[in-house]
């Protein structure tokens, strides 16, 4: 409630803080703009721009004739390559059966919803967590701060495959393995480390005059943490719960391990389960599945768009430290 | 001399390894013998809608590797015992089935029954110790209506968990019945025939090749290929010494294993004879299963020999019956007094002991489960190896002719080796050195391969 309507003064002191942040001397604006100019033209050459296109094409023509695929029905895909779709035609039957539902596979857009219903949550636990633990470790004097620090950076190196069993076996014991629950929990605790150590870089970097100025104002840690500190690494949340979601969106092995197989109608399985399953129990039905990767590529593609001007600052601001 | 000495020390302390392995799994074994001899379930489950009182709002949960939209009929067919005991029937089917179920055997998430399309996966679940033993009332039915060959493949160490449920079979030669009647050639019926009209449709049609296949299949590939071996290996040699080669009494290397392989190189290896539609004999590693028989449509190839789960890849509207676009022949035999049948299934295996699972997997192995699913399979391509099945409530010709086959008192059913094998060679080396074989790689060379990677102990 307060964070809606912060008080004059409190606002003032950051405007003000912001401001002294901000003013660069002439010099080293001057100097910044001359490695900013090297850079750009160490990329301008024509060489680098040759090369860069070929290597966007390369990337970008498998994934072009996945999508022309996905348009065109079985036997077109079978006699013919996707380069002669034009002469072949062009058919919306296999998204109109993913989307619909062919025979006996419940639609789509109900898996859609679960992958959303998983991947929300499993974003936005670990970023509150993660800013929380982050702030301490930036701004808070405690015992063991730095040996912690470490510990929650090392735990990074754990692979996430070599802790699924053992998770299994303690949500059966709490009785929430095959529900959500399982789910959100398993990605936040696997996403936590990476993003506590970024936010943490994050924050650092925030000048602690900055911090000093809220302080003398008044605030407290939950104030300065709400109303100064959240609002200035909103890129950071951004760039690292895009990552989040891509992870979460894409994962099958987690998802597969906690909530099981594909139980078709009424199931909890995210899209990437149905993706699994979709060209049937003998592969007969493969034709389906470029139409169906279609489908589940959209959604993780109109998130990056709509946030990736944060996702490259967030990026730079963490790469620029120091 | 010193190092001969160390050899023999390397190798007293190796056999020492060793025997502490055996003793280790001997041990192992014997535990799990201990908690099995507890004896099978006596009681009669056959009349399960006796028991609706003891069973009804009970669940069973079922974990499968049949997925959309096969798992529709499979549902369908479990409603009368749902109706009739109340029982509810909770459905799961994963394509990756047989790498999670050890899994959750390991974490303790066990379903109360599994449907296990390997005999050696059922083998790894029993060791586990989590797999129930089958009641008398499904070893009764499974004596009465699959037979020997099926009741062992269900059996671990002599005891039986798992009664078969569905089956495919893999002894078929896919052609164009239009082609063959235009040519006026005639369905082989002894493997002389087939190699002369392998020849004379090699001289005939230039245009076109006898033979077309694919082993491509995503991590799996090379597994056509080792059905390959495995048919015509049991033709050549006979079900007792295929059953000694599965089980490695033989080395995979033997004589008889390597007459076979030359056998299949004899058709897959010719230029002359493969690969239809696709180029030369090596196109057959880059081409799917599901691709490998299609330019028997266009007339760019004449026979493609596969599972009779073939059925379901021929396109929309493509006519699978006798006087149809496509229909399958029996691969045949070295003569006509043999019937050797190659195949696969699953096995009804449960891991929890209540009346309402014992119930379902009575039901299960019954005639009257195979003749709902039968009915329930309005497509077509399923079909069981239960003789109480009447092959008139299947749908389709092809799952009618296999039902036939499965039936026959003739047949000798073998089921899949490479299914049966270690997982390192059975879903290892044998289908990757069938890949590097067509490829170009030589007959002894491959299966060298094969013999050398098979685990020791």
């Amino acid at each position: 409630m307060s964070t809606a309507t912060p008080p004059p003064p409190v606002s003032g002191a950051v405007a003000d803080a912001a401001s002294d942040v901000h003013l660069d001397t002439p010099a080293g604006r001057r100097r910044r703009k001359s490695s900013a100019g090297n850079a750009a033209r160490a990329v301008t050459s024509p060489w680098a721009s040759a090369i860069a296109i070929v290597l966007a094409l390369a990337w970008t023509t498998p994934t072009v004739g996945l999508l022309v695929t996905s348009f065109r029905n079985q036997k077109d895909i079978q006699e013919t390559g996707w380069w002669h779709a034009l002469s072949t035609g062009f058919t919306l039957d296999n998204y109109s059966q993913v989307l619909g539902g062919a025979e006996g596979q419940p639609p789509l857009t109900d898996f859609i919803v679960n992958s959303f219903v998983i991947a929300i949550p499993a974003v936005f636990l670990p970023l509150l967590l993660a800013s929380l633990a982050a702030y301490a470790f930036a701004w808070i004097e405690f015992p063991f701060r730095n040996a912690l620090f470490v510990g929650v950076f090392a735990l990074q190196i754990v692979p996430l495959q070599i802790a699924l069993l053992p998770l299994v076996t303690m949500y059966q014991q709490i009785g929430i393995n095959g529900t959500y629950w399982a789910l959100w929990l398993s990605h936040s605790a696997f996403a936590l480390p990476l993003a506590v150590f970024l936010l943490h870089n994050f924050m650092k970097e925030i000048p602690a005059s900055l911090l000093e100025a809220a302080r003398v104002d008044g605030a407290g840690h939950v104030r300065i943490f709400f109303q100064v500190l959240l609002p200035l690494i909103t890129p950071a949340l951004a760039s690292f719960g895009i990552f989040q979601f891509l992870w979460v969106w894409n994962d099958l092995l987690v998802a597969i391990t906690m909530l099981g197989g594909n139980a078709g109608e009424g199931s909890l399985a995210p899209l990437t389960m149905v993706l699994n399953n979709i060209s049937g129990t003998l592969g007969n039905r493969w034709y389906l599945m470029s139409a169906a990767a279609f489908i589940s590529i959209a959604f993780p593609v109109i998130v990056f768009l709509s946030l990736q001007r944060y996702f490259v600052r967030g990026l730079l601001a963490g790469g620029t430290k120091g | 001399m010193a190092l001969n000495s160390k050899r023999k020390a390397a190798a007293f302390v190796g056999i020492a390894a060793m025997s502490l392995v055996t003793a280790a799994c001997g041990s192992g074994s014997d535990s799990g013998d201990g908690s099995d001899g507890t004896a099978a379930d006596t009681k009669d489950y056959s009349k399960w809608c006796d028991l609706k009182s003891e069973l009804t709002g009970k669940s069973v949960s079922i974990y499968t590797s049949i997925v959309t939209p096969e798992d529709a009929s499979h549902k369908a067919s479990y409603k009368a015992f749902e109706d009739c005991t109340g029982v509810t029937i909770k459905y799961e089917g994963d394509k990756d089935f047989e790498k999670n179920l050890p899994q959750r055997a390991q974490s303790g998430n066990l379903p109360d029954v599994a449907f296990i399309p390997q005999p050696g996966l059922l083998q790894t679940m029993v060791d586990t110790g989590k797999a129930i033993p089958a009641t008398e009332t499904v070893g009764k039915e499974v004596d009465q209506y699959f037979g020997e060959s099926w009741r062992k493949y269900g059996s671990v160490d002599g005891t039986l968990y798992a009664a078969p449920l569905g089956a495919n079979v893999k002894s078929y030669v896919w052609y164009s019945p239009k082609a063959f009647a235009d040519k006026g050639y005639k369905v082989p019926t002894t493997w002389d025939e087939l190699m002369t009209l392998t020849a004379k449709i090699a001289a005939d049609d230039p245009a076109a090749k006898p033979w077309c296949a694919g082993f491509g299949s995503g991590t799996a590939t090379g597994w056509p290929g080792t059905d390959w071996v495995e048919d015509v290996l049991l033709r050549t040699a006979g079900a007792d010494t295929y059953d000694q080669w599965v089980a490695h009494k033989i080395p995979f290397n033997d004589a008889k294993v390597a007459d076979a392989l030359s056998k299949v190189g004899a058709i897959l290896k010719d230029a002359k004879y493969t690969n239809g539609g696709f180029g030369a004999p090596s196109t057959i590693a880059s081409t799917t299963f599901q691709d490998g028989g299609q330019p028997i449509l266009k007339g760019k190839c004449y026979m493609h020999r596969q599972a009779s789960f073939y059925a379901s890849n021929w396109p929309e509207g493509t006519k699978v019956a006798e006087d149809g676009d496509v229909w399958a022949f029996y691969l045949p035999s070295v003569d006509t007094s043999t019937k050797p049948v190659l195949g696969g299934g699953e096995f009804v295996t449960t891991f929890r002991d209540a009346p309402e699972v014992k119930a379902f997997a009575a039901f299960l192995a019954s005639p009257d489960w195979a003749n709902a699913k039968a009915k329930a399979t309005t497509g077509g391509g399923w079909v069981s190896a239960n003789k109480g099945l009447d092959p008139n409530n299947l749908v389709s010709p092809i799952d009618q002719q296999s039902a036939k086959i499965l039936a026959d008192p003739a047949a000798v059913f073998r089921f899949d080796g490479s299914d049966m094998m270690p997982s390192a060679v059975g879903a290892g080396t044998f289908w990757s050195e069938m890949t590097n074989w067509i490829k170009g790689q030589d007959d002894k060379t491959t299966l060298d391969n094969i013999e050398k990677s098979w685990p020791t102990n």
